[in-house]
């Protein structure tokens, strides 16, 4: 593979792995947390109302968990295409 | 004996030998690590660990604001004060998904930097100098009155004389450390600040719940033997007092999208956290020292809303419908800085607190919420005073980060890039001192007579961030044939598309009285606002673009260079 094409190729699985992840950033947050919210807080774990909970709690967690993943994905994908030099 | 002589020691006491130990450790930090080079007052060097770097910009990123008010704010907002959880917290994911790799790889100073290379264009580093500079001073002034605040309640100083002693702080360890001594004066203040929002937090959650971790606490039931849950409990003390259900909050669904969105995309293009990236040594250090900032910012964060919940309800059990003689000692002591007020309307001697104007006799300043909540809670002294010193490390680890931006966006943006660009080495180090001499002056006067906006301009500062630099960075990155003209015209509209609905909605310049609520765009407040503006500039940028011609050769290859993480070598002129 040439230096370009392996570029590009790296390029196109990042932004893959980016759409996915800010996909579920979106959905924690604006879905959960806030659009619906109302529907989810009729489920109620120990004393907290779910889409409660991911307000206030649920997608801050997850949030940190998306970002480890994604340097867990990177730094696989940096050595597949010989980048973690 | 001993405990004795501990008990006697109080409060004002315990508070000077914690904030003088505090404020020695920190002017030994930066004694240690001052700056011998640009690189060195920029970007530390440019060798920072990703965990000293994660935690320097935990600390760098939480404020006064956040470690004093946040939990008041919740604790009166109820569901509401979500859009402070998730926006100033969301905004780390796209830094680490989207922009912090990138601008490593790209391996310069400042965000200006990064606008002026990539749109080949004085222009747009002007306007991005600008957009630094307001964004900045609109957030530091606060900090500074912050500062003041916490100095004058707890060692019972003037105001003023607090905001000159947070000065000289700030100006001796910025001044002479530059980035590499505030970076490791913010690992030290990020320990300081956790400890102390974490220890009366984990007491109160075990007084209330018997649970030790508050995050699960919030959501556990009380310890009285009732089963009920904490929140139910507060949901009905909430409503019998006519207030909102406090899991349900009172903001339309599209403000709270919209503010949310505003503050995440805010926190993603501040200057002063995306400057902190440049100071690791590799891309993978720049993505994983985003992960530990966050994680660490969550920590206080998720601990937060529980302490908001705690502090609402022994403040309403404490004081609802009580004779007000027999109010507790916090309470009288609060009175008298006249952060509690009480007046008996209806002269039965008894405090009623209501969420109808008209009969309410009980008004109670938020930020007493985390700073008595301690007392209010019977902690011991040294607990007390450990919050006075973790609020001093908040307001100074922002401060230092605030001036740096504004001192590097002077001497390297404007004097070395623009003016003078033969200046010396020696000569940028001593001009990048001087402005931040000049700019802790500058934050200094307006902490001390701040401008009656101020305040409300804070909150906007966010706004007017997200107006401007994410969308250009963002096109910047993964947009090739974005040019100067569209980036130029994108961020000048959405700045002032920001600053013009702030004037005629938060401070209503334009009107004889402040427009009302109803009046809004699509029921958008001036908080929300931000996300409108920054649709507005990609939405202008991405026009403009199509008509103007691509950007040079050159250019476009930079944009195919930083996407790629290998051989990001040092930070450079």
């Amino acid at each position: 593979m040439t230096d370009k094409k392996n570029a590009k190729a790296y390029w196109k699985e990042n932004i893959r792995y980016v759409l996915i992840l800010m996909a579920i950033w979106f959905i924690v947050s604006f879905g959960a947390g806030i659009l619906f919210k109302d529907a989810l807080n009729s489920v109620k774990i120990g004393g907290f109302k779910l889409g409660f909970w991911f307000a206030q709690q649920g997608s801050m967690y997850v949030f940190v968990i998306l970002i480890f993943v994604y340097v867990r994905l990177m730094n696989k994908l940096d050595k597949k295409y010989g980048y973690d030099a | 004996m001993h405990s004795l002589l501990v008990e006697g020691m109080g409060v004002q006491n315990w508070t000077y030998i914690l904030v003088g130990i505090t404020f020695t450790l920190y002017i030994g930090i930066a004694i240690w690590s001052r700056a011998g080079s640009t690189k060195e007052f920029y970007v530390a060097g440019g060798g920072v660990s990703p965990l000293a770097n994660g935690m320097a910009t935990a600390a760098d990123w939480m404020s006064a604001a956040s470690f004093i008010s946040m939990a008041g704010i919740i604790s009166f907002a109820g569901y509401d004060g979500a859009v402070y959880l998730m926006g100033w917290t969301g905004g780390y994911v796209l830094l680490a998904l989207l922009l912090a790799p990138y601008l490593r790889k790209f391996g310069k100073f400042t965000v200006p930097d990064f606008i002026g290379d990539r749109y080949y264009s004085k222009t747009a580093r002007i306007v991005a100098v600008f957009c630094a500079l307001l964004v900045s001073f609109t957030y530091v002034a606060g900090q500074m009155r912050g500062v003041g605040i916490v100095f004058s309640r707890f060692l019972e100083v003037d105001i003023n004389t607090g905001v000159i002693i947070g000065m000289l702080i700030v100006l001796f360890y910025a001044v002479l450390g530059g980035m590499k001594g505030i970076t490791y004066t913010q690992v030290a203040q990020y320990c300081v600040l956790i400890f102390a929002f974490m220890v009366p937090a984990i007491f109160i959650s075990i007084q209330i719940t018997g649970n030790p971790i508050p995050q699960l606490g919030f959501g556990g039931e009380l310890t009285d033997g009732s089963g009920t849950y904490l929140l139910d409990k507060l949901d009905g003390l909430s409503t019998e007092l006519g207030f909102a259900e406090y899991t349900e909050g009172s903001k339309s669904m599209i403000d709270i999208f919209a503010i949310t969105l505003a503050l995440m995309v805010g926190t993603a293009g501040l200057p002063h956290v995306i400057v902190r990236f440049f100071t690791v040594k590799r891309v993978k250090d720049a993505r994983k020292s985003a992960g530990i900032a966050l994680l660490l910012i969550v920590l206080l964060y998720s601990t937060a809303p529980a302490v908001a919940v705690f502090a609402r309800t022994n403040m309403i059990e404490t004081v609802s419908n009580k004779p007000y003689a027999d109010v507790p000692d916090w309470f009288t002591k609060w009175e008298t800085t006249g952060l509690i007020s009480f007046t008996d309307k209806n002269n039965d001697g008894l405090i009623k607190y209501v969420a109808n104007k008209e009969q309410n006799e009980l008004v109670v300043d938020r930020d007493i919420m985390v700073l008595a909540n301690p007392e209010i809670a019977n902690l011991p002294d040294w607990v007390i005073a450990l919050v006075a010193a973790g609020g001093l490390a908040a307001a100074l680890s922002t401060a230092a980060g605030l001036l740096l931006v504004i001192s590097a966006s002077v001497s390297h943006d404007l004097i070395k890039k623009i003016v003078n660009p033969k200046i010396s080495e020696k000569g940028e180090l001593i001009t990048a001192r001087l402005s931040a001499v000049g700019a802790v002056c500058v934050a200094g006067y307006f902490g001390i007579n701040p401008p009656g906006f101020v305040a409300a301009v804070v909150a906007l500062a966010f706004g007017l961030a997200a107006a401007s630099f994410f969308p250009a960075i963002i096109l910047g990155i993964f947009y090739k044939r974005m040019n100067k003209e569209g980036a130029i015209a994108g961020m000048v509209v959405g700045i002032t598309a920001m600053l013009l609905y702030m004037i005629k909605y938060k401070l209503g310049w334009f009107d004889e009285t402040l427009p009302d609520k109803s009046e809004w765009w699509f029921g958008i407040s001036p908080e929300g606002f931000g996300s409108i503006a920054m649709l507005l500039n990609f939405i202008v940028s991405i026009l403009i673009m199509k008509f103007t011609p691509a950007p040079p050769q050159d250019v476009q290859e930079i944009v195919e260079n930083i996407r790629i993480p290998s051989g990001a070598g040092e930070a450079t002129h």
